[in-house]
């Protein structure tokens, strides 16, 4: 097999008449990503996958996985598996004779691996019960099941643990760990902010159709900058300290005693505490908020905010989009 | 990784439409009324001595060999009995797909879109040409122990033996099947265009009642040979001495102008269609 990439999307449009589920799109997985496909529900994430697997034509650009185009032939799906939405399978078959059936059309040595597939998404003991009956989550997982039978390099999923109770969802995301962990190729549709994070190395975020942003999860959080909430016995002494302090910016009061802040360095920071029990303001609380992240996506995909802190996001945002390689 | 993958062929789709049909109960319903009908036909016939269908070919004689009996039915039968049962998988068959969201599940694999049409397209002839057999066998062998196996007469008149008219009963159901594979490929093309059972189904029983209404409208009596309706009756060519082969050879092209177009823009529309539910 080639060097191509996993995928290459360039100029990827989908338009359903006045319109345009996919504007424009550019995107690149490369070989061992975990590629999150980040954005709000109608973004128009699925229409994407479905373009990347044959499924619907676009109505201009270009998709390619290895090097393959998927509208010639399904052969440029060797090596490929997921699914768009929720998994679908024939609810009068019970489990493994859908997966039966999947695995005599994707031939090879498919058929052999059923049992190990269904031992892997840990499902063994359902798979004589008929589809019909079978819970969203064991649907999900039969699905992820079939996947795997084709022994892929990349899989492409959507939306992998929407819908499924906490544990499924760890689950799910423990299995998608451990299948990158192998070596595989993911790439994962999502609008969920920490299931992203916490599986990604790599981020693309759509928001009406169109990428805002595409590049590595670790300078999109560093662009974001990490800001930090305090809590001390003394708000108004602290908020004066925060603002004389240097190496602080942006220290902002909510009006509940909890002052944000983005400290230039851990050194600025160190600095901070030390100033602020020297004024007598003694630290409650100090510790990074993990919701800057959360911010800024929703500026990306909400668009314009208002206030100037959704101002300097855009500004951000801007920024990212500019300097991103394209 | 570059080697060579052996690639599952049509054979192997369509054993598994086959598979699928066995597990969903439609198939029992139209199967169970291919064999229901010429059950519920010869009771009555041995209920009514003296009685039949006087005014149709071979209804006069349904009492005097079992013989008639499958050929009656297969008059019958093509109003809309076996439409029906044709239409109740051919319709179905692309459209279930979509009703279950499968289409996207199956068309992910190693196998080209074409060849699921194709797999499927077989599967539906199958389908119709076991509703036929099944049709043609109950009604003989009830026939036969209704009004005995006897020899037939002919519409040209002669009498003929009971094995030889046994034979022109089974080459008469083969030749039924050729109107009834129009059937299915018109079915088969509503099933892919209105992803809608229910829809392809009526759609392909109306058009098939349709056409044989088109023939009263005064002057559309000369397309009478030309229509799906009239092909249903060419296997009564063989029930004359010698064989008329006309109507045969008409009935296999005038099926084939039905068929083939059918079947073509069903696929085509197969191939390019956006597969976006499910």
């Amino acid at each position: 097999m080639s060097d191509a990439p996993p995928v290459e999307i360039r100029g990827l449009t989908k338009t359903y008449g006045d319109i345009t589920a996919v504007d424009n799109v550019d995107l690149t997985v490369r070989r061992g990503d975990v590629f999150g496909y980040l954005g709000p529900n109608g973004a128009g994430k699925t229409t994407s996958l479905r373009m990347m697997l044959g499924l619907i034509r676009p109505t201009a650009g270009t998709v390619r996985v290895f090097g393959r185009d998927p509208q010639l032939s399904v052969r440029a799906l060797e090596g490929v598996a997921g699914f768009v939405e929720a998994p679908r399978f024939y609810p009068y078959l019970d489990g493994r004779t859908n997966l039966r059936l999947l695995a005599a059309l994707d031939g090879d040595e498919a058929p052999a691996r059923i049992d190990e597939v269904l031992e892997v998404v840990e499902l063994p003991d359902r798979a004589g019960d008929k589809v019909g009956g079978y819970s969203h989550g064991m649907r999900q997982r039969l699905g992820l099941a079939a996947a795997l039978l084709r022994r892929p390099k990349l899989l492409l999923l959507d939306e992998p643990a929407t819908g499924l109770d906490p544990g499924g969802m760890r689950d799910m995301r423990r299995l998608i760990r451990r299948l990158a962990d192998d070596g595989i190729t993911v790439l994962l549709s999502s609008h969920l902010l920490a299931e992203v994070e916490e599986l990604c190395n790599r981020v693309a975020i759509v928001r009406k159709g169109r990428i805002v942003y595409e590049g590595e999860l670790e300078d999109l959080r560093r662009t974001a900058g990490v800001s930090y909430r305090l809590r001390t016995v003394d708000d108004e002494r602290a908020r004066r300290v925060c603002a004389a302090q240097p190496g602080i910016e942006g220290a902002d009061a909510a009006g509940n005693g909890v002052i944000t802040f983005q400290p230039a360095d851990d050194q600025a920071l160190a600095q901070l505490s030390l100033a602020l029990t020297e004024a007598g303001a003694l630290i409650l609380e100090l510790a990074p908020r993990s919701a800057t992240l959360e911010d800024l996506f929703f500026e990306l995909t909400e668009g314009e905010g208002e206030g100037e802190l959704a101002a300097a996001h855009l500004d951000t945002a801007a920024r990212i989009v500019e300097e991103t390689p394209s | 990784m570059s080697v060579a993958r052996s690639t599952p062929g049509v054979g192997t789709i369509y054993r598994w439409e086959l598979r699928k049909l066995r597990s969903q109960k439609r198939t029992y319903l139209g199967l169970g009324a291919a064999a229901l009908v010429p059950i519920i036909f010869a009771v009555a016939v041995a209920a009514q001595p003296g009685g039949g269908p006087e005014d149709v070919p071979f209804g006069r004689y349904i009492h005097s060999t079992g013989l008639a009996i499958p050929l009656v039915l297969l008059l019958f039968g093509s109003i809309w009995l076996f439409p029906l049962i044709t239409a109740l998988v051919a319709g179905d068959i692309v459209a279930a797909e979509d009703h279950n969201g499968t289409l996207k599940t199956i068309l992910t694999r190693s196998v080209e879109r074409g060849q699921i049409f194709i797999a499927k397209m077989l599967a539906a002839f199958s389908y119709a040409a076991l509703a036929i057999l099944v049709t043609g066998t109950v009604a003989t062998v009830a026939g036969v122990i209704v009004s005995g196996f006897h020899p037939i007469t002919s519409l040209s008149g002669t009498q003929v033996s009971a094995s030889h008219g046994l034979g022109l009963v089974a080459a008469s159901l083969g030749v039924y099947l050729l109107p009834i594979i129009a059937v299915a490929c018109i079915g088969l093309l509503f099933s892919t265009v209105f992803r809608n059972s229910a829809a392809a189904i009526v759609g392909t029983l109306m058009f098939s009642l349709l056409l044989q209404l088109l023939t009263i409208i005064p002057g559309l009596g000369g397309l009478q040979p030309y229509l799906l309706s009239t092909q249903f009756n060419a296997w009564q060519g063989f029930l004359r001495t010698p064989v008329d082969w006309e109507p045969i050879v008409r009935a296999t092209w005038v099926c084939a102008l039905y068929a083939i177009p059918a079947l073509a823009t069903g696929m085509v529309v197969f191939l390019r269609r956006d597969v976006a539910g499910g």
